[in-house]
């Protein structure tokens, strides 16, 4: 039998047990709906409120955060998040709208929307914004429908070929999947830009577009952008940017402006919406002239102008070709919009313009505090983030271990095996909120291990040994799939 | 490596026995893919297969592949226990793991057990 | 400079490192003419003058706590969250990790989830719950996802009750369009007071899935055993969009053969928040678990012999299935799964059943009352939960309006989907709605003119 650390919260269960209470009903009683309607059973467990707290505090403690420590993950941008953003966005204004109040009764929201909109398109480039999309990757398959769209509205049904490059993340195929498009990889050149001649070859009039990160995730910005976009463009082809990099962007260059026709936007890696453990995120998407009118709906528009005494009243409009409703009703407000909003009013243009320096700034210092330690397959400057290889000559030591031992060096391991045009890569994102001492740690730390893999190899193969709990059993999980469990009571009938 | 020299082998790493027209996925392909956790066919008896049609979709715990028709004919026979032991592509690919049965096989670009041991020694560098 | 922690003297030394002269020239690879643009944007506030302009905007609004009595649902509901439940989720140890994909230090995010998944798997009767989707819609959606990919393409028609919320129908034709979807059953001016029986008809061996929703649109509890018998003779798999608050109280449908159960978690301590972000819950049968899009949470060991927890079957999703994959979920909605297993856990099952009842007897008592007054009356006979339609001797909007100068919220107008409901709006009564608040209602529409 494993040894139980935490038990789960049907295990704490006992019978009879009371947390929170609710008031007894000031209502003459109606009788319930007849007996073959009601459940028999509520096989759910019952626990004090002091038990509660402890358990979940007990788990709480299990977890490193961006709170606790360096959190370099590649691609994700653990940034800080801000605490006056956790505030903001439990205001009673924002917590107790229902979506479907009228438009009278929620300007403040409607019109934080629609500043918001605004800004992002200023940030952008991008003359139209949705706020509507969940995630990145919800944002990125709008991306994909309104692409999709916009040639059947010119009747130019022959396009089914997406060009992606390999770099890309799997969000991108796995989207261009969802409408039953083909993937068409093209390769990176040695400098980690995208290959000019394979991507001169694949174009031609049955290219939907080109789906780019960019930064690309080498952390490299493709130096031939401007022909990329041109090549794609004279096929017919439409542009998507894939906005994961976006932080390293911010009052450097916007993506409109280099001719893209469509971006997500990560809320919550750029604009410093907590991660929640993986989730809820928020991806609005700006796009360019030609494909405004596919935006999905509603947009918040002004329903009245206003002058300088009244305010305009905001409310929703349906572009004229719209794509649809991505989502029932209009976009992680509450804990997307609110705490980005407050993020992007506290930085202003020239605050916006420093997160993408500073962040540029922290990863090349630490590429170049690596760099004679590491082997760095690209190796020039790079944007926010860069991708070093974690294996060693005549050395059995991988990627995954050199992660394993930095969290007995107390730090979060960069992403892993990603991207797959790197052997063994670790790709590090430090985020422009590390200083100088906490980039010397983490540094100092990858270095000894690079000397530990040499000398005590075993200390990399069975690390960490100094967390909680060490490495687990992924086959087991995956063969033997115990997805869920019961009360105690029920454990053998239902198992 | 196992390869028996009675199979024929693709560059996408299935092996098909001329003899009795079974399909399933090399030793080579098993160990890459490592530990397998799930296997779905995905054609039904009776069907008509070409060269290279997805026949079948393996995951392991940290990679995914389609397996594709070495042959084409009318598919004879299908495995159909292997999706509740998917283990078995792991433990006797050439065996019990075998996939489906393809009837009439004619096949196209396939490679003998030497050529197809040469390749996969290719690929490990 | 608002969050960097990096000095002049620092940010110098650094740049010598990297061998660069300024900030500035990290940049050189970006095209000279498109580089730093000017934003025009406002300049930037100190969190003191942020936190009071945010303010502002905030109390612009009409809420529901302290300017207005609300009895809209058609989709969110206004219900008590315990205490617990935010200073929980407001620990950073939770809401500044990322996804769980190093299990050794994220063990806290994942045993929650496994949790999560646990109480909906109770809750619904079903045998699999992933880690959650964006919202019910795309859970929902999710669900034809499933279906399409479980027939493989071979079977293409989905049959849709015109009583799933309309703002799901919608959703679901978004995310179809490019599957090439036979749709039916997706009629707003079919006959609403048919039973789902009158759904069997469109079922055929073309069906891939059939979805309807519990109670429906209109708060109506139906059984759906029949349908799902018929459903399941004719090979088509049905999804379930249930409320999970009406879960407490009545049968599962799981016990109705259901091969999905979705619905939207927002009930379950996530507040009104204008809409989002809420919870997509997604259950179904063990079988189609490879099928199922979305973060899965599963049971190990690790090399201590300690009981831990995984992302598990994490090959049938896009980061390795790439374009073979289901559906291109990354995340889940992490923080809110938590949130809804926080509400569970300290509501208990006895909170939670008291939850149920008094939605159940508030409604009950205000469809009563309210159905007393002249020229109003209950649109439906069949039982209901905590939401049903009223009709009125004015169209909707206007009884709304009429309600909302008298500081009330009233229901969802019917009229704007269902062209045959134009007088009729959808009350939704819930544990938040005192008899006073009932009472008032009532008085009010008595009066009006």
């Amino acid at each position: 039998m494993a040894t139980v650390i935490e038990p789960t919260i049907f295990e704490l269960s006992s019978p009879g047990r009371r947390g929170v209470k609710m008031p007894a009903s000031d209502v003459p009683a109606t009788a319930l709906p007849p007996k073959n309607l009601l459940r028999s059973d509520l096989p759910l467990p019952e626990l004090a409120e002091v038990d509660v707290v402890r358990h979940y505090m007990k788990l709480s403690k299990f977890n490193y955060s961006v709170d606790d420590g360096f959190y370099p993950l590649g691609s994700c941008t653990m940034k800080y998040n801000p605490k006056i953003n956790e505030d903001t966005c439990r205001l009673p204004g924002f917590l107790y709208t229902h979506p479907l109040q009228p438009i009278e009764t929620v300007q403040g929201n409607l019109a934080l929307m629609f500043e918001m909109q605004e800004w992002l398109k200023e940030i952008s480039g991008f003359p139209g914004v949705t706020l509507q999309p969940a995630a990145g990757a919800h944002g990125e398959f709008t991306g994909v429908l309104m692409m999709a769209a916009y040639h059947k509205s010119r009747g130019d049904t022959k396009r089914t070929k997406m060009l992606i490059p390999d770099a890309a993340h799997g969000t991108n195929p796995a989207s261009v999947g969802m409408l039953g498009f083909s993937v068409i990889t093209i390769p990176s050149d040695s400098r980690g830009n995208v290959d000019l001649k394979a991507l001169e070859a694949a174009c031609d009039d049955t290219v939907v577009g080109m789906m780019l990160t960019n930064p690309n995730t080498l952390g490299m910005f493709d130096e031939n952008i401007e022909k990329v976009v041109n090549m794609v463009k004279d096929c017919g082809g439409l542009m998507y940017g894939d906005g994961a990099n976006l932080n390293a962007l911010l009052g450097i260059v916007r993506p409109g402006d280099l001719g893209f026709d469509v971006m997500h936007f990560n809320l919550h890696k750029t604009f410093s919406v907590p991660h929640g453990g993986g989730g809820p995120g928020s991806g609005p998407v700006g796009v360019s002239q030609r494909l405004m009118d596919f935006l999905p709906a509603p947009l918040v528009g002004i329903i009245e102008e206003g002058d300088h005494e009244t305010a305009p009243l905001y409310g929703f409009v349906t572009p004229k070709q719209s794509i649809g409703r991505m989502k029932a009703f209009h976009g992680h407000f509450g804990g997307g919009l609110v705490r980005s909003y407050t993020y992007i009013a506290m930085h202003g243009p020239d605050g916006l313009k420093d997160i993408s320096q500073y962040a540029v700034l922290n990863a090349n210092y630490l590429q170049a505090r690596l760099r004679d330690t590491y082997k760095i397959p690209y190796d020039r400057i790079c944007m926010h983030e860069f991708v070093m290889e974690g294996q060693f000559e005549g050395s059995d030591i991988r990627a995954l271990d050199i992660s394993k031992r930095l969290m007995d060096y107390n730090f979060h391991p960069p992403t892993n095996y990603f991207p797959l045009i790197v052997h063994e890569a670790l790709m590090i994102e430090p985020t422009e909120t590390e200083n100088k001492d906490t980039l010397d740690r983490f540094a100092d730390a990858l270095i000894k291990i690079a000397e530990e893999a040499k000398s005590q190899p075993e200390l990399l193969h069975n690390a960490p040994s100094t967390t909680q709990f060490g490495r687990m059993d992924e086959v087991k999980a995956a063969r033997e799939l115990v997805l869920c469990c019961w009360l105690p009571e029920n454990y053998e009938t239902m198992k | 490596m196992n390869t028996p020299s009675n199979l024929k082998y693709t560059k996408s790493d299935e092996w098909f026995d001329p003899a009795t027209g079974a399909v399933g996925i090399s030793d080579y392909a098993q160990n890459q893919l490592s530990d397998i956790v799930f296997v779905e066919l995905l054609v039904d008896e009776g069907e008509e297969v070409t060269v290279g049609k997805a026949i079948a979709s393996v995951e392991s715990v940290k990679a995914s592949s389609e397996i594709y028709a070495p042959a084409a004919g009318k598919v004879s026979a299908a495995n159909k226990g292997l999706s509740d032991k998917p283990e078995t592509l792991n433990s006797d690919p050439y065996g019990e793991g075998w996939m489906i049965k393809i009837e009439g096989g004619a096949t196209s670009d396939v490679m003998d057990s030497a050529a197809y041991e040469k390749y996969c020694e290719e690929r490990s560098h | 400079m608002t969050y960097i922690p990096i000095s002049p003297a620092e940010r110098d030394a650094m740049l010598k490192t990297v061998g660069v002269k300024s900030l500035d020239d990290l940049f050189d690879a970006i095209p000279k003419k498109h580089r730093f643009p000017e934003l025009n944007l406002p300049p930037a506030l100190t969190e003191m003058e942020a936190a009071a302009h945010l303010g502002e905007m905030a109390s612009s609004n009409e809420n529901v706590r302290e300017h207005l009595v609300s009895f809209l649902g058609a989709g969110a509901y206004h219900h008590y969250v315990p205490s617990v439940v935010d200073h929980m989720l407001r620990r950073g140890e939770f809401y500044t990790a990322y996804t769980p994909y190093q299990p050794e230090i994220s063990q806290g995010t994942l045993q929650a989830i496994f949790e999560y998944q646990s109480l909906m798997t109770n809750l619904t009767g079903m045998e699999v719950s992933n880690a959650s989707h964006y919202d019910g819609a795309t859970a929902t959606a999710e669900a034809v996802n499933l279906a399409y990919a479980q027939f493989r393409g071979k079977r293409k028609k989905i049959v849709m009750s015109p009583t799933v919320h309309p703002q799901y129908r919608e959703v679901i034709r978004t995310y179809s369009q490019g599957m090439g979807l036979e749709e039916a059953g997706d009629d707003a001016s079919a006959d609403l007071e048919v039973g789902p029986e009158a759904l069997m008809s469109l079922i055929d061996d073309k069906t891939m899935l059939v979805v309807v929703q519990y109670p429906d649109f209109f708060g109506r509890i139906h059984d759906y055993t029949k349908l799902i018998e018929d459903a399941h003779a004719k090979g088509a798999l049905v999804c379930i969009v249930a409320n999970p608050t009406a879960l407490l109280m009545l049968k599962t449908p799981a016990s109705m053969g259901a091969d999905i159960v979705v619905g939207e978690a927002q009930p379950f301590g996530i507040p009104l928040w204008y809409g989002g972000p809420y919870l997509g819950f997604f259950t179904t049968k063990k079988s189609y678990v490879h099928k199922m899009a979305g973060r899965l949470v599963g049971e190990t060991v690790d090399v201590r012999g300690n009981r831990s927890y995984v992302l598990t079957l994490t090959a049938r999703e896009q980061h390795i299935k790439r374009e073979r994959a289901t559906s291109n979920i990354c995340t889940n909605q992490g923080l809110l799964a938590l949130a809804a297993a926080l509400y569970m856990s300290t509501l208990g099952k006895q909170g939670l059943q008291e939850v149920a009842n008094l939605c159940y007897q508030k409604a009950h008592y205000a469809a009563s009352e309210l159905s007393k007054i002249d020229g109003f009356g209950l649109c439906f006979m069949e039982p209901f939960f905590h939401e049903f339609v009223l009709c009125c001797p004015k169209p909707a909007s206007e009884v709304n309006q009429y309600l909302l100068d008298n500081g009330i919220l009233g229901g969802y107008d019917l009229s704007k989907d269902y062209p045959a409901l134009q007088n009729h709006i959808l009350v939704a009564v819930t544990e938040m709605n005192s008899k006073d608040e009932i009472d008032t209602l009532v008085e009010i529409l008595k009066e009006m003119k």
